[in-house]
């Protein structure tokens, strides 16, 4: 009857519905397999002699994240319109919002699980130096983080659609623009703009999920930061509410 | 305990319900009727909260959904149209999680699966996935899933559609039983059910309530209600025509012939359905009638002369 009992029956059918098919497997093994790949070949961790993840483990997360996120999310809303279940669903005793916050929370914990099995990576480090844990399990929050607000975003386009090929697209779409918000060459390209322009600067650069992100990575965990991927989080799936009643009347 | 007031629906510019207004108390079985695209699903997702309406209201159990849509949800069972259920489960995952998400936990959830399992014969499919059911068996299980809480309000948007004669007659036995301590309301295609099942039916066209009434009720509408039918021998068609027609309470004769014998049937005024059997007994008096039958009216007829007013005066003129 609660909103938590609600909360977790809910959660508990999506996990349940991971695992019952082979794609969740799979997006486990192509996440580990792309962090062992850009980690060790791309990122030079061996070359770079320093006991830390900053750069060279967590660097790649944000554009990991840019495909696979969305290909978690984006059967969220958009299987349930198209098989039809969303009716089921929606005419059940429970409150959108209770549906929307499970089915996002069941999907996070599994990007949390999938992030959670690189563990090994930490060992590695520890086994070759000794690194800051600290800064590690900083960058580890900032990464679940991250990927979260992602999840989010694809929430909404999941929402917008029954076909989960378009809500993917829009999807990455929705997230690059928040990569390439503080992604080096467009800042320098838009610093290039005369000064009293530095406010458009700061305002895209605001909306980074690099920026915001490169503070775990060095281990500073800043509330601000903190606070710009839980408000990303809760303002997409408000969004993502009222798409679905909108959605839903027409 | 179900009750509409002036619901209307537009999609843009198109009115898919309009003014509808009624009411279902706990024991009626109420059929809904009425073409395709007429808004029977429609109404009923408006009913059931999953569309919001244009305007007007809907009370479930005391509860206005716009207000308390939870409360009033609690009281429903819904059985959409299709009948959709997750595809990735099994049958048993789908109908504990159906149990779960009504709140009922525990012991409580496995006794009333272990009851609609039992109530729509789904043992045989219990461990098998949604996705791989046959259309009927999908069909009942999101049936099952409709009446797992034991719910006040079943609103059932053709429960029947899909499933073989058996587990029709199964289902309609079922409904019937429920209905005399329910409230249901159930759309439907096939009018053999609206006897079988209902206490009232409605038919509604173009989004508009058209009749509303017993099943008895509807029949009255219908050209044959108190038509009298009969075979005769050993006289002409001509003749019996001739005979027949001058009947004052008959409005027309349908006659069909074969070698030695003829059926005819005369339909009655509508304000003189009482004489017409008296007066046919009258005039065939000392004829060789094999056999005379009066008719209650067919819901078939009913139904069209109410959807498609256009044919219907056409076959009136003929
Ligand atoms: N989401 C929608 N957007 C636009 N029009 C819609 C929508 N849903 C239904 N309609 C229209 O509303 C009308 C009523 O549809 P509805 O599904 O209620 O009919 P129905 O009586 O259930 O028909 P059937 O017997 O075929 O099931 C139809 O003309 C349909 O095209
Ligand atoms: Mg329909």
């Amino acid at each position: 009857m609660s909103s938590i009992g609600n909360i977790r029956t809910i959660l508990k059918r999506e996990i349940s519905a991971y695992f019952s098919s082979p794609v969740a497997y799979v997006f486990i093994v192509i996440f580990l397999l792309l962090n062992g790949f850009f980690t060790f070949m791309v990122g030079g961790f061996f070359e770079r002699g320093e006991a830390a993840l900053g750069n060279a483990f967590f660097n790649w997360h944000p554009w990991f994240y840019l495909f696979l996120v969305p290909a978690v999310g984006m059967r969220l809303w958009a299987d349930e319109r198209r098989v039809g279940t969303l009716e089921l669903l929606l005419t059940m005793p429970i409150t959108p919002w209770e549906a929307i916050v499970g089915k996002f929370a069941a999907s996070w914990l599994f990007l949390g699980l999938a992030l959670a099995l690189t563990f090994p990576v930490v060992l590695t480090v520890n086994y070759l130096g000794s690194p800051d844990n600290g800064v590690i399990l900083t960058a580890y929050v900032g990464s679940w983080l991250m990927s979260g607000a992602y999840l989010a975003i694809s929430c909404i386009t999941s929402a917008m659609t029954r076909n989960q090929v378009v809500s993917f697209i829009l999807s990455v779409v929705a997230c690059l623009f928040l990569i390439l918000a503080g992604f080096p060459p467009v800042i320098n390209l838009l610093q290039a703009l005369p000064g009293h322009w530095q406010w458009l600067v700061d305002a895209v650069t605001s909306f980074s999920v690099i920026t915001h992100f490169s503070g775990f990575q060095r281990g500073v965990l800043d509330s601000r930061d903190v606070v710009f991927f839980l408000s990303v989080i809760l303002f997409s799936l408000f969004t993502t509410s009222v798409i679905l009643r909108t959605r839903r009347t027409n | 305990m179900i009750k509409v007031d002036q619901l209307s629906k537009f999609f843009g510019a198109k009115r898919a319900v309009d003014g509808v207004t009624f009411e279902v108390a706990r024991g009626e079985v109420l059929g809904f009727l009425g073409p395709n695209g007429a808004g029977k699903s429609t109404t009923m997702r408006m009913i059931t909260g999953f569309i919001t309406p244009t305007s007007g209201s809907v009370h479930v159990g005391g509860h206005d959904l716009s207000l308390e849509p939870v409360a009033a949800k609690r009281r429903i069972g819904y059985l959409p149209e299709n009948a959709p259920a997750y595809t990735d489960m099994t049958v048993k995952g789908f109908l504990q999680f159906a149990a779960e998400i009504r709140g009922l936990r525990g012991a409580a959830r496995n006794a009333a699966v272990q009851a609609v399992v039992e109530k729509c014969f789904l043992q045989a499919v219990l461990h098998q996935n949604v996705d791989t059911l046959s259309k009927g068996y999908r069909h009942r299980t999101c049936f099952a899933q409709s009446i797992i809480h034991d719910p006040d309000v079943l609103v059932l948007d053709e429960p029947t559609d899909g499933l073989d004669p058996n587990q029709k007659h199964e289902i309609r036995q079922l409904i019937r039983q429920m209905g005399r301590e329910k409230a249901i309301i159930f759309s439907t295609h096939i009018l053999e059910e609206v006897d079988a099942v209902c206490t009232r039916a409605m038919i509604i066209d173009r989004g508009r309530v058209v009749a509303n009434g017993t099943p008895q009720e509807l029949r009255r509408k219908s050209e044959w209600s108190g038509a009298v039918s009969l075979n005769i021998k050993g006289l002409g068609v001509n003749a019996i025509r001739e005979q027949l027609g001058r009947i004052p309470s008959v409005r027309r004769l349908a006659v069909e012939s074969t070698a030695d014998l003829v059926v005819v049937t005369a339909f009655p005024h509508p304000d003189r359905v009482i004489d017409v059997t008296r007066d046919i007994l009258t005039a065939t008096q000392g004829w060789q009638v094999e056999a005379l039958r009066t008719e209650e009216g067919r819901l078939d007829d009913v139904f069209r002369r109410i959807t498609l007013p256009d044919t219907a005066a056409r076959e009136a003129k003929s």
